[in-house]
């Protein structure tokens, strides 16, 4: 008797889950008929992920049948898979280092580079710090590994008597990469070690703002999502000081923090697979809708057409 | 207060002195310290909870199921994908290791030669898998789809893979506690009439201990339901689409909840929060069926 009371819970159970399911399945993937139809995998810099997502959902909107997935997993991890050629267009906020391009030369896979927009890595400090701009040369020596500058004065005389409490993003980051190999240029390829760390950039945002004398640096569109909470540094790569913006990163005045973004596309996975050049195509064309709908900074028209000139090579 | 006192001393102090303890200061302290013990973690929990609530109560709406991930539309942001991806997930899981689990724990108990060393050592190695950091597991199921040739591995039988193996140890453990919590006089009363050791444990071990493997499988998907290292291991990313099959690119609930909770734009910190929450009642309604089940079917012999 025990078990028969048993199924009448349990099969009915199963059978809903079943019936969910099916109908859940036979949703809205219809193919229209008409347009291409296709897979296409991106991974790569969480940087760079909310305007490739971006893109992937816009082209969605246009075409339902391209299935598009739009991984996050690090610039590192994504030229890792995309390398492997498990991946059709890899995000990265750095260009692909030299072993990573080794990697992609003995799996026999050729990629192009396009460059989709400019990122202003933003150097932010409590908003009480008396502190409004620094020098290449002092951020250098704020964040070159072994820096001894512990305290504000330490960096310039003018500066107030505080320590400095620092929150920077992990070394798996392509932001962390960008610092030391591209502004702090020490050969170890790091940063100072006793500085707070974190892969999540709101934590950096709430290391910052909850802590005086405290200095750290993101992305920024993190910047500007917090602008009441933190203040960003202007930066005098001399030729005086400059403050993150769009309009200053995309004219080339924000130096040397202005970073580029790139997508890079396996170009045999182009020619072969209508799907990824439809998403990549797409991609390009509506770019600066793109880059402002993920709030980011376009790039201006001569790199825009560059970019243009890079695409139009992929063809083969 | 003083009724758990009563509780815990009365049946040893009482009967040995035939005087209650409750006013002794070095007791009461003792208690303050374990009630202390007991209601930090509850405390703790409870906090996290009702701020995460709190956070996400503006997006406890229809859309959040409804809709996809939305850049476009960041306040429509929504985990349909998340949701339908962990159900598909779940049910190939659960197709893939309640068989494998179940078989496994009926070979050990009913057919094992249990003094054997062999036995010995997998007894051993279950406990230990038990126990090992979800992210292996990931590791494992790359693996596994690497053999079967998969190039893009963040699909339901990839996750599924992942979430199987998680969960196999645990249903193998409460499989076997429910088959041998089966009295061995049901076993007796069959063999004797003349049915093998197979029919016995077909028609009488299992079924009778059908409730007790039904909750430990319960309670091993609502385990695997709230993992996201074993699945980003395996490169789940974000899609648009709804799964048909278990070739179909997914995302799972907590995959979406990891990503959107570091976006700098606090409308997805918000849907996070409110997905985290629509996670916890997953999680605790699978337990809460667990228990039902238990209750309602739980016999004694």
């Amino acid at each position: 008797m025990k078990r028969t009371s048993f199924r009448r819970v349990v099969v009915p159970g199963v059978a809903a889950l079943v019936l969910t399911l099916a109908a859940c399945g036979g949703g809205d993937n219809s193919a229209d008929g008409e347009g291409v139809a296709g897979k296409v995998a991106v991974d790569g810099s969480s940087t760079v992920y909310p305007m490739s997502d971006t893109a992937a959902e816009m082209l969605k909107e246009e075409n339902d049948s391209i299935e598009t997935s739009v991984g996050f997993s690090g610039t590192g991890g994504g030229f890792e898979k995309f390398c492997a050629g498990q991946t059709d267009i890899s995000d990265a906020s750095r260009p692909i280092k030299d072993e990573e391009a080794a990697v992609c030369a003995d799996a026999g896979i050729d990629y192009t580079e396009l460059l989709v927009a400019t990122d202003a890595l933003t150097v932010v400090t409590h908003p009480d710090l008396a502190v409004d701009c620094l020098t290449t040369d002092q951020l250098v020596t704020l964040f070159e590994p072994g820096s001894k500058v512990t305290n504000w004065k330490d960096l310039d005389a003018s500066f107030p008597d505080q320590e400095i409490a620092g929150f920077i993003p992990g070394t798996d980051s392509g932001t962390y990469d960008y610092m030391a190999a591209d502004v702090v240029e020490h050969d170890s390829e790091a940063l100072r070690d006793d500085f707070e760390v974190s892969e999540d950039d709101n934590i950096l945002v709430q290391g910052v703002a909850g802590t005086e004398g405290s200095v750290g640096f993101f992305g920024y569109t993190y910047y500007e999502e917090n602008a009441d909470k933190v203040k960003a540094l202007s930066i005098d790569d001399g030729n005086g000081c400059v403050a993150p913006s769009a309009e200053t990163a995309q004219a080339g005045e924000y130096t040397p923090l202005a970073r580029p973004l790139f997508i890079y596309v396996n170009n045999a996975k182009y020619n072969d697979n209508a799907a990824v050049a439809e998403y990549v195509d797409f991609y390009i064309e509506n770019l600066e809708t793109i880059a402002e709908t993920a709030a980011y900074i376009p790039l201006n028209d001569e790199d825009y057409s560059a970019t243009q000139d890079a695409l139009a090579g992929i063809k083969g | 207060m003083s009724l758990a006192t009563r509780t815990a001393s009365d049946a040893v102090t009482a009967s040995l002195t035939g005087k209650s303890k409750d006013r002794d200061v070095r007791s009461m302290v003792f208690l303050g310290a374990l009630w202390f013990s007991l209601f930090f973690g509850v405390v703790v929990l409870l906090a996290l909870i009702i701020d995460t609530a709190i956070a996400g109560a503006p997006r406890f709406d229809l859309q959040l199921f409804t809709e996809y991930e939305s850049r476009i539309n960041r306040d429509g942001t929504g985990f349909r994908a998340g949701i339908l991806g962990s159900v598909w997930l779940m049910a190939t899981t659960a197709l893939m290791a309640i068989p494998l689990g179940i078989g496994a724990a009926v070979y050990l108990e009913e057919f094992a030669d249990k003094k054997s060393r062999v036995a010995r050592i997998i007894e051993i190695n279950l406990q230990n898998l038990a126990a090992v950091p979800s992210i292996i597991y990931g590791m494992l199921a790359v693996a596994i789809m690497g053999l079967l040739g998969y190039v893009y591995k963040g699909i339901v039988l990839g996750g599924a893979f992942a979430l199987a193996l998680l969960i196999l140890p645990v249903v193998i453990i409460t499989t076997r506690e429910a088959i041998r919590a089966v009295p061995s006089d049901i076993r007796h009363g069959s063999l004797a009439l003349g049915a093998t050791v197979w029919q016995t444990t077909w028609r009488n071990t299992l079924p009778s201990a059908v409730p007790g493997i039904a909750t430990g499988t319960i309670l091993g998907l609502s385990r695997a339901i709230g993992e996201a290292a074993p699945l980003l291991i395996l490169g789940l990313a974000t899609v648009r689409d709804d799964p048909t099959g278990i070739e179909s690119k997914v995302t799972a609930l907590p995959i979406q909840i990891y990503n959107l909770s570091a976006m700098s734009q606090l409308e997805y910190q918000v849907a996070a929060s409110a997905a985290i929450i629509v996670l916890l009642v997953l999680i605790l309604g699978m337990n809460a069926l667990a228990i039902f089940i238990r209750n309602k079917f739980q016999r004694s012999w």
